[in-house]
């Protein structure tokens, strides 16, 4: 579904991506972690190309993302993305921020777009925010609303850049439901996240990236009982137990 | 000998002011004023609209002259732009214009200029995050600039947008040196027949151009009450 062969990304002098190399098959929900700076949230945003790779070669649903030919428009339609500042339009209510995409890009009335969204409110829990503004809403609301925004589209994959990250503690709980919920519909989904316990339940894989190199690439289960690179191990230390 | 301040000659010249030789000859005064203004006003928000967008674009072929352009009108005074577009407007469409367009034209391209540059800034003024959004649903740049970033950016304007116009509507003012009759030439004219009250003609039009000012400067701080963001509980 997504295949990265030798990527390479430069901000300037700064080498964010060294050689990626990595491929998610249809389906598979990847978790990507590693320490601020490491290169982890560009890689995500290169997938719907937020971030332009600089040499290498990018599929993304069979489509070569460096060739001219490719309408990106069209092929980011296919992918859902979840900002870590959600990024709703706050000119617009909840609703109007689901149907726009759907109504100006698939030809629907806005009619049956409407009737989706109000599907999509009633799977993230917010159907009575359906005429609610951005504002209104506590971040991790305001969080499914834009994934809700996402799944309007009908992708066929999902990316995550620290969904929750942006979020007061007593909020992540219900984000990390919803995207739960998601995985088990068999999506595709990369999700960019230091909540390691969404990746032990929920990942099929887990991505270690630093320095914009992939250094290590594992089950869950394997990654977190026996991390093989010496970074990976530091970087788990400090996340599971922060105090020490 | 005259004592004092008498400002029968106002009342008496009344409907002068307000709309000139009206309706035995065109219109003028204050009306032909507002006139002028207003069609500057419309025709200005869509060039500065068009300019700002053009100044935005992310193709320098297109951005830098642009804003070559735009520099160069902010960069000499009105009144120059009035003189070229006396003498360049016929020469350019090859027949005489009515006064009344080329001072149109003139307020147009000037203030178009200033516009741009609050579009551009406005536009500018929105994060980065809601294009990525926009554009990561799928819409293309053009309708995320007009459905997501446009909607917000021109809320912001608002302010701007009035402030340009009061300035636009005092430099009507300017339109008296190519003879068109609004409220200055108007009172020039007054002036010229009565000899002997420049004082209450001149305070007179002082207070008008004051008050239609100061009318529309409290209307837009009415109306960005009443656009306010729906702020965070």
């Amino acid at each position: 579904m997504i295949r990265f062969e030798g990527v390479h990304k430069w901000f300037k002098k700064l080498h964010v991506l060294n050689d990626v190399n990595l491929h998610v098959k249809q389906g598979e929900v990847v978790v990507l972690c590693g320490p601020s700076g490491s290169g982890k949230s560009t890689l995500i945003r290169t997938v719907n190309r937020l971030e332009p790779i600089d040499r290498g070669k990018l599929i993304v649903d069979g489509q070569n993302l460096s060739d001219p030919k490719t309408d990106i428009n069209k092929l980011r339609a296919e992918i859902g993305f979840v900002f870590q500042q959600f990024n709703l339009y706050p000119h617009l209510s909840v609703l109007k921020n689901i149907t726009l995409a759907p109504i100006k890009i698939r030809n629907i009335t806005r009619g049956e777009a409407e009737e989706q969204a109000t599907v999509l409110l009633e799977r993230v829990g917010l159907a009575e925010k359906r005429d609610a503004y951005p504002a209104q809403l506590s971040g991790g609301q305001q969080q499914r609303v834009a994934i809700a925004r996402a799944l309007a589209m009908k992708p066929k994959i999902m990316l995550f850049d620290e969904p929750t990250s942006a979020l007061d503690p007593e909020m992540i709980g219900e984000v990390l439901q919803v995207m739960q919920g998601l995985a088990h519909t068999g999506m595709t989904l990369i999700v960019v996240t230091h909540e390691m316990g969404f990746a032990r339940e929920v990942a099929d894989r887990v991505v270690f990236i630093d320095f914009g190199v992939i250094l290590e690439e594992a089950t869950p289960e394997e990654f977190f009982k026996n991390p093989k690179h010496e970074r990976a191990r530091l970087f788990l230390k400090e996340i599971l137990s922060p105090m020490h | 000998m005259q004592t004092g301040l008498d400002f029968s000659v106002i009342w008496n010249n009344m409907a002068h002011f307000m709309i000139g030789r009206y309706p035995s000859g065109p219109i003028g005064g204050l009306m032909l004023t507002l006139y002028l203004a207003l069609i500057g006003l419309v025709l200005s928000f869509v060039g500065g609209l068009v300019l700002g967008l053009l100044c935005v674009s992310h193709n320098r072929f297109i951005r830098y002259p642009t804003l070559a352009v735009v520099n160069v009108i902010r960069g000499i005074p009105l009144l120059m732009v009035i003189f070229w577009m006396y003498f360049l407007l016929p020469a350019l469409i090859g027949r005489p214009t009515p006064e009344n367009w080329t001072i149109i034209m003139a307020l147009t391209v000037f203030t178009s200029a200033y516009m741009s540059q609050i579009v551009q800034a406005g536009i500018e003024g929105i994060p980065r995050g809601q294009t990525e959004a926009a554009l990561s649903t799928g819409l293309r740049p053009f309708q995320a600039m007009v459905h997501v970033i446009l909607p917000q950016a021109l809320r912001n304007m608002i302010p701007s947008f009035v402030n340009q116009f009061v300035s636009m509507i005092k430099d009507t003012s300017l339109a008296f040196i190519v003879g068109v009759s609004e409220l200055t030439h108007v009172a020039t004219q007054v002036n010229n027949r009565t000899m002997v009250y420049p004082t209450e003609i001149f305070i007179f039009i002082a207070a008008v151009y004051f008050i239609i000012c100061f009318a529309f400067t409290t209307l837009s701080r009415w109306l960005e009450q009443r656009l306010a963001w729906r702020r965070a509980i």
